[in-house]
């Protein structure tokens, strides 16, 4: 007996839709085991993983808050995804918006004004923007593969940050602390409801969804970004620009990215700090993927991570776990997503000793030569 | 030259004399050993040994114990009915053979369609098999479960007379099946015995394997150096490549898929003689093709499938192109007619255009010269790889001329040289593009998105957003007025058959009214129903004062709907000629590039 994999006539759907609860499922179990391996309880880890964490009102505002980000990155990323355009520098257009946000706050420090809030996000957001712009530009001028450009960026913006902080944007009465002056009220996004950190930043990225759901279905250029991903060559016998892709792709990646770093630093943080993302910008490439690219997939992946990252806390202080343990069940995650994915288009099947039976019939004596043609 | 001029020769039990058998049967009376004229079938006593040599060198011992259809030789107890009186009378004889492919009632359904319902089909060692039929008539899929891509549903198939189960592709090839594809599977970087050392599952020493192929080539006329490299061959000796790496495999049974569609009429010819060749050592052979003219040359029977169901059996030389094609679609074809039409002004000019691609195997361009007007159609023919793509690539705007060079075509009076694909089309140019899926239309997308693809600008979008119900409606139309055969709109574009495909593409091109209509290959691997139907509808597009240019490597389409005919060549055009004043012969030299060294 032996097993096969044998690709499917047409793709499942049902497996389209399972395979990120199957993923989840082996996820736990993965995690459970992991439990068990350490010396705790598993199914006591795994509550306080998954469940104690937002079992009360502050638990559920401080999920959503998490997710906040995640949702709106990966909605912008996976638009460039399904064009083929693989922008893995979220986290570095992340950084530029918190920055972006940060130097309109420092500029505008003492004036308490209804503008400034929406001015600093406008700021974040650009200033994501023009981050993405540099791979977008070096891939349509030089061909320069976007992937490692946009990836290497997220260093650079890194030290960007890491200067800014250590020198001209720290605050001289912050005890030598790498982090900028608090931010005055008005700078700071309205939260919601009566306790928590909870920001409006979620109903931004709620609205990004929708605007990408509307734009993917309906919009004419959404419908020209997908024949670019799917069929390059249909593309340019249409006519769609193959470079207009690349330029949205990426411009909206960094763009809903920058938003998300100016919501970070004007919302839970209040501040620029050193460590102004616990890896948003990477974590929305595994939600981006998690939620099939789509945007209502995305928002339901996005609350699954970031209650990832809340069961990781929660893991660290109950149960003593380093804070890798928020890595290791992303990448678990990722890994079982891929792997139960390959079941969309293929089958297990379980082959019985139906070669050997059917394996008589080639003729038993080694090749003879085929008889000769004469020639005359 | 067949193998019943070979010289054969047995020794019978108890005898230590040598026969000969073929140059005097006679000697022995009752005729001990007999020769099937049609099918090379030796029929010999048992326990007695055959030899075979050629011009006295080369022999071959057979042992009784091998009595293996490989040498078509059958023994037979020698005082068996059967084996005295079968002997002398080939055409009942050929009935007692047990076929070297058999099947019986294969059915295959899919979801929403039934591929194929309970075919029976016998191919008799040593026979030319044609298989014909319309797109979608079943072909394809019946050949995939002959090759072992799929499992039929129901239904037996006996190979040599034994009952198997073809699991897969290897497993095929192991009991003896070849298949050569329509389309090649070819490292163009590589050269041909490194491809082939690539597709074989077995470890080929590189000195065996080129004296091999050397032996093949020679010997079935199909002169191929091991080792050239891919890129610099023409699409006929690819394909002798694809033939040669099924016959290393020694097949019994090979099946070629469209085999010609590539092919210049000369080089049709030769592959006609190997096929003849390798039928005449005992290989059957399995011919899938539309062209009926060649089926009738070179097939010995020929199954007709229609819908999925055989429709009819025939020996093809005792039937005529119409009859042929009756059976397979059921009705009779229509023949396109060229009415004359008054041509009006050129519509798509092409001056002294000179191209070098950016690609090193690309064909540079030289000094193309060409003008197409309205209410005629023109036609280039030529052997693929021999600057078509580049100037199709040239004349729809996928590449762009420099500025500079911009008047090197104009398309409606203006100089389109350097426009994109958009501003073309605008100027009222259509493209019906070679490939189908991937250029044509996005394999993974509904025909109403395909639609929506070059036919956006039929009012089907609207500020920024797609008008899907319009969409829905164009796309509808579309297939209601083409004859498109899908299960309907939201159908994706890789679940039709070609035909249909290129129907609904043609269809969704044509409905925008072009003005100038680009068709590359519009009726490639399309069935002879559709085909017509193609043909009949670039014809009326002419008699509406469409230009109309027609790149194909089909001879007989450009003479069936051209006014006037054109070869490219190794990147250059040959002057334009009335179709009237010309013949298929000369067309073929000319494709050859004859023309070249005269200009």
């Amino acid at each position: 007996m032996m097993l096969r994999l044998e690709p499917r006539p047409e793709p499942s759907r049902l497996a389209v839709w399972l395979s990120p609860l199957v993923a989840l499922l082996a996820t736990l179990a993965i995690g459970a085991a992991i439990f068990a391996w350490l010396g705790f309880d598993p199914k006591n880890a795994l509550a306080v993983f998954f469940i104690k964490p937002i079992n009360s009102w502050y638990g559920v505002s401080e999920l959503l808050l998490k997710a906040a980000p995640l949702m709106l990155i990966a909605n912008g990323l996976a638009l460039g995804f399904r064009a083929n355009v693989w922008n893995i520098g979220a986290e570095g257009q992340l950084i530029l918006g918190a920055l972006g946000a940060t130097g309109i706050a420092l500029a505008f420090d003492g004036v308490e004004a209804r503008w400034l809030l929406p001015l600093m996000l406008i700021c974040g957001t650009v200033c994501g923007i023009a981050w993405a712009a540099i791979p977008a530009f070096l891939r349509t001028r030089f061909r320069a593969n976007e992937i490692l450009t946009s990836l290497m960026l997220v260093y650079v913006a890194g030290y960007l940050l890491s200067f800014l902080i250590h020198g001209p944007w720290r605050d001289p009465e912050g005890y030598n602390f790498p982090q900028s002056i608090l931010f005055s009220a008005s700078a700071l996004l309205p939260t919601v409801g009566a306790e928590g950190r909870l920001n409006i930043s979620i109903f931004f990225a709620l609205g990004v969804a929708l605007l990408c759901w509307l734009f993917v279905k309906k919009s004419w250029l959404g419908f020209q970004m997908r024949v670019a991903g799917l069929a390059p060559t249909a593309a340019l016998y249409a006519g769609i620009p193959a470079n207009r892709s690349v330029w949205l792709g990426l411009l909206a990646g960094g763009g809903c990215a920058g938003l998300a770093g100016a919501c970070e630093v004007t919302g839970p943080l209040g501040q620029l700090t050193a460590s102004v993302s616990p890896g948003y910008g990477f974590a929305a490439i595994i939600v981006a993927f998690v939620g099939r690219l789509h945007p209502i997939g995305i928002v339901f992946a996005s609350l699954l991570l970031s209650l990832l990252y809340l069961g990781g806390e929660a893991a660290q202080i109950q149960l003593g776990l380093p804070s890798a343990i928020t890595g290791l069940f992303q990448g678990a995650l990722l890994f079982l997503l891929l792997g139960a994915d390959v079941f969309i288009r293929y089958r297990l099947r379980f082959v019985f000793s139906r070669l050997a039976s059917s394996d008589v019939t080639p003729s038993p004596e080694p090749a003879p030569p085929t008889l000769p043609a004469s020639h005359h | 030259m067949n193998r019943a001029e070979a010289l054969f020769a047995c020794r019978c039990a108890n005898s230590e004399r040598w026969r000969t058998v073929l140059r005097d049967n006679a000697q022995y009376g009752m005729s001990p050993m007999g020769m099937d004229a049609t099918h090379s079938l030796f029929i010999l006593p048992r326990r007695s040994e055959a030899i075979m040599f050629t011009d006295n060198e080369k022999q071959t011992v057979i042992p009784p114990t091998h009595a293996t259809p490989r040498y078509n030789i059958k023994f037979l107890p020698p005082f068996s009915p059967a084996f005295y009186f079968a002997v002398p009378a080939p055409s009942s004889d050929s009935k007692r053979l047990v076929p070297r492919l058999s099947l019986s009632g294969i059915s295959k359904r899919y979801p929403s369609v039934v591929a194929n319902d309970n075919i029976h089909l016998d191919v008799m060692p040593g026979e030319i098999h044609a298989v014909l039929g319309e797109n979608g008539a079943g072909k394809s899929t019946l050949m995939k479960i002959i090759y072992g891509a799929v499992a039929p549903d129901t239904g037996e198939i006996r190979w040599e007379g034994q009952p198997v189960t073809i699991a897969h592709p290897a497993h095929a090839r192991a009991l003896g099946i070849g298949m050569v594809f329509q389309h090649f599977s070819l490292f163009e970087t590589l050269t041909v015995a490194e491809n082939i050392v690539l597709g074989s599952a077995q470890r080929w020493r590189s000195d065996v394997l080129r004296q091999r192929i050397t032996e093949l080539s020679q010997r079935y006329g199909l002169p191929l150096d091991p080792d050239r490299h891919i890129h610099s061959m023409s699409v006929g000796e690819r394909q002798r490549v694809e033939i040669i790496r099924c016959l290393l495999q020694s097949p019994r049974l090979l099946i070629m898929d469209e085999p010609t569609s590539v092919l210049t009429p000369q080089a049709v010819e030769k592959l006609f003689e190997t096929l003849r060749l390798l039928a005449a050592e005992g290989c059957s052979i399995l011919y899938i093709s539309h062209k009926l003219d060649e089926i009738r040359a070179l097939c010995q029977r020929a199954t007709v499938l229609r819908s999925g169901r055989v429709s009819g059996a025939c020996v093809p030389a005792d039937e005529s192109n119409l009859s042929l094609a009756r059976m397979m679609t059921g009705s009779d074809l229509p023949h396109p007619k060229l009415h004359p039409v008054m041509r009006g002004e050129p519509q798509l000019v092409i001056d002294r255009l000179n191209y070098v691609p950016d690609d090193p195997f690309g064909t540079t361009l030289t000094d193309l010269s060409l003008d197409v007007h309205a209410g005629e159609i023109v036609g280039i023919a030529g052997v693929s790889g021999n600057g078509q793509s580049e100037l199709v690539a040239l004349l729809s705007g996928e590449k762009q001329l420099p500025v500079a060079q911009q008047h090197a075509i104009q398309l409606c009076d203006a100089a389109a040289g350097a426009l994109d694909t958009q501003a073309r089309r605008n100027l009222g140019l259509a493209y019906i593009p070679e490939e189908r899926l991937g250029r044509g239309a996005v394999p993974e997308m509904t025909l109403t998105e395909n639609a929506l693809l070059t036919a956006h600008r039929q009012k089907l979008v609207r500020g920024g957003l797609i008008r899907f119900a319009a969409a829905r409606r164009y796309a509808q139309e579309t297939m209601t007025r083409f004859g498109v055969k899908a299960a309907g709109t939201h159908a994706l574009a890789s679940n039709l058959s070609g035909g249909n495909l290129q129907k609904f593409i043609i269809g969704r091109e044509v409905r925008q009214n072009p003005r100038v209509l680009l068709a590359v290959q519009p009726t490639w691997g399309v069935d002879v129903g559709a085909s017509a139907q193609i043909r009949q509808e670039l014809i009326d597009l002419r008699t509406q004062g469409v230009a109309v240019l027609v790149l194909s490597e089909e001879l007989d389409e450009l003479f069936e709907i051209c006014d006037r005919l054109a070869v490219i060549a190794q990147g250059r055009l040959s002057p334009l000629m009335n179709t009237r004043e010309t013949t298929p012969e000369t067309i073929g030299l000319m494709m050859a590039g004859s023309f070249i060294a005269a200009a």
